[in-house]
């Protein structure tokens, strides 16, 4: 019985800490929990399916066919800002490395300078000011770094995110940074969306009445049961989606989060005023929808440091030329982009190695650092 | 990204990593990405102030011009919604096309200046833009190489 070492291409996104799920090879960032999100794509597709099958033949005909185009199209813009604004990487930053954290521990011990045995030790809050206005960043125990200025901590995906919203269920993702501009189009196009097929809905009931009187035209409008229960979850989805909607466009014209409306920083209590306003409202709304693009805090996709994985098996050790060529273990710098030695997890350990071989994968280890 | 790459493995081959020093964002301005220009007093006797002073200012400056709002930001941003964003799949955005700029940038300085002082500079997207890492290289090329300094760089040499 011999082992047989074979390299695996580990991708930085398969070892990132935080409680996401990554899909399409790194490329789709989500949280965990998707259930509320497929509740949101079932109602959504649902209800403009319906409309498509039932209403728009009618309408088409008797009214104008730009009706249903113009529905279809937003109803794919409506998808593509879901999409996007669940797909992406809200903004997340990437926690401080065992040197980074270190470093922090020993200013913020210089800072505190010695503490009495027995008492608490004052809270880390790092003072900075922002025109002319003081602003407190905390210390995140889990990420080890001090959040920059607008990140907050998600409890559900374990990140800090940069410039955090919220964690919206219905998206199934945080909304921060890089994605807030999406989930604001997302509420704004459904906004109008749902307002266009209940005026539509109402616009074919009262056209069938005016023709056959009320009643029968219900008995007559195909699918009058589902019909029902659709132009009641419009009637729904109106009040919040419309209500959501117009409480961030109320945000954006101040340059503020969610968070930090919930949290009241920026209240107006003892004359604390939000330092990021620009004080004017079409250059906050520039700010915020117009602004640009942000990148991802650190490459996802790239390609670990090599790592061997040990099997046992009936097949010499000594690569030759029956053995095949992924048994051959090697450590080069692909064409891919290669992640630096750094990036390795401490604690990565690789998952195929057998007790007798652990010296191997301990080699394998060292060669990271 | 692989020639870069290469320096650095060439880098940690030769040398031992003796600390790391980070310079701090400077907030003051707001949320826009500005490093401070203080001079960490860790680096007092391996590199000249106004290089890494001149090196922090260039960053700076490439920094507030991705993150510029203005007329071509805008224009970008209309586009974009107007094709419901699927745009950025097929064209790089302003801010991908200065990070670009920042990195060969980065890579240049790190061979010119500071690899040749036993230094080297972290591309910041890299820790989240919260700082600036530069890790401190003791060259053990010319001195003494102590028993486990040797171990790693044989085990280094192996692959």
């Amino acid at each position: 019985m011999s082992a047989v070492m074979i390299s695996r291409k580990v991708r930085k996104w398969e070892k990132l800490p935080g409680k996401n799920t990554f899909c399409c090879d790194g490329r789709v960032m989500m949280a965990r929990q998707k259930g509320v999100f497929y509740l949101t794509l079932f109602l959504i597709i649902g209800t403009c399916a319906l409309f498509f099958g039932f209403e728009c033949p009618y309408l088409a005909v008797h009214l104008s066919a730009a009706i249903p185009v113009f529905a279809a199209v937003l109803f794919l813009f409506v998808m593509a800002m879901l999409l996007r604004t669940s797909f992406s990487d809200p903004g997340v930053l990437p926690r401080a490395l065992p040197e980074e954290a270190t470093f922090i521990e020993m200013e913020i011990e210089a800072a505190n300078g010695n503490v009495p045995s027995g008492q608490r030790p004052p809270p880390r809050i790092r003072n900075i000011e922002i025109n002319n206005q003081i602003v407190k960043l905390k210390y995140c125990y889990t990420c080890k770094i001090f959040r920059p200025p607008r990140a907050s901590h998600c409890s559900i995906c374990d990140n800090c995110v940069d410039r955090f919203d919220h964690h919206c269920p219905w998206v199934g993702n945080c909304v921060g940074k890089r994605n807030y501009r999406y989930f604001y189009l997302f509420t704004l196009s459904l906004s109008l969306l749902t307002i266009y097929i209940f005026t539509f809905d109402i616009v074919h009931v009262v056209m069938r009445s005016v023709e056959d009187g009320f009643l029968s035209a219900l008995k007559e409008t195909p699918g009058t049961y589902p019909f029902f229960f659709f132009v009641l979850v419009c009637f729904f989805t109106l009040w919040s989606v419309v209500g959501l909607t117009g409480f961030h466009t109320y945000l954006i014209s101040l340059n503020q989060t969610t968070n930090e409306d919930i949290k009241g920083s920026w209240s107006g209590k003892n004359r604390v005023q939000n330092p990021y306003s620009h004080k004017n409202i079409f250059k906050n709304c520039c700010e915020v929808l117009c602004g640009p693009a942000y990148p991802r805090y650190g490459p996802r996709r790239c390609v670990l440091p090599q790592i061997f994985h040990v099997q046992k098996t009936t097949a010499p050790l000594i690569p030759n030329e029956h053995t095949p060529d992924d048994a051959k273990a090697s450590i080069g710098v692909s064409a891919e982009q290669s992640c630096s030695p750094e990036d390795l997890p401490p604690s990565f350990i690789p998952p195929l190695a057998s007790p007798e071989t652990d010296a191997e994968a301990s080699v394998a280890k060292d060669n990271s650092h | 990204m692989a020639a870069w790459f290469h320096s650095l493995q060439e880098m940690q081959r030769s040398a031992s990593l003796v600390m790391k020093v980070f310079v701090q964002r400077d907030y003051s301005e707001g949320t826009v990405c500005c490093f401070q220009t203080k001079f960490p007093p860790e680096l007092d006797n391996r590199i000249e102030r106004n290089l890494l002073e001149e090196t922090v200012k260039t960053l700076n400056s490439y920094y507030l011009e991705a993150e510029k709002i203005g007329g071509q930001s805008y224009l970008e941003g209309c586009l974009a919604c107007a094709t419901a964003y699927v745009i950025f799949f097929c064209m790089e955005t302003r801010y991908e096309k200065v990070l670009r700029k920042i990195t060969s940038y980065i890579q240049d300085q790190n061979e010119k200046i500071y690899a040749p002082r036993g230094l080297l500079i972290t591309d910041p997207i890299e820790r989240g833009m919260r700082v600036l890492e530069i890790s401190v290289f003791e060259d053990r090329g010319s001195g003494s190489s102590s028993p486990s300094s040797c171990a790693s760089s044989t085990v280094a040499s192996a692959r």
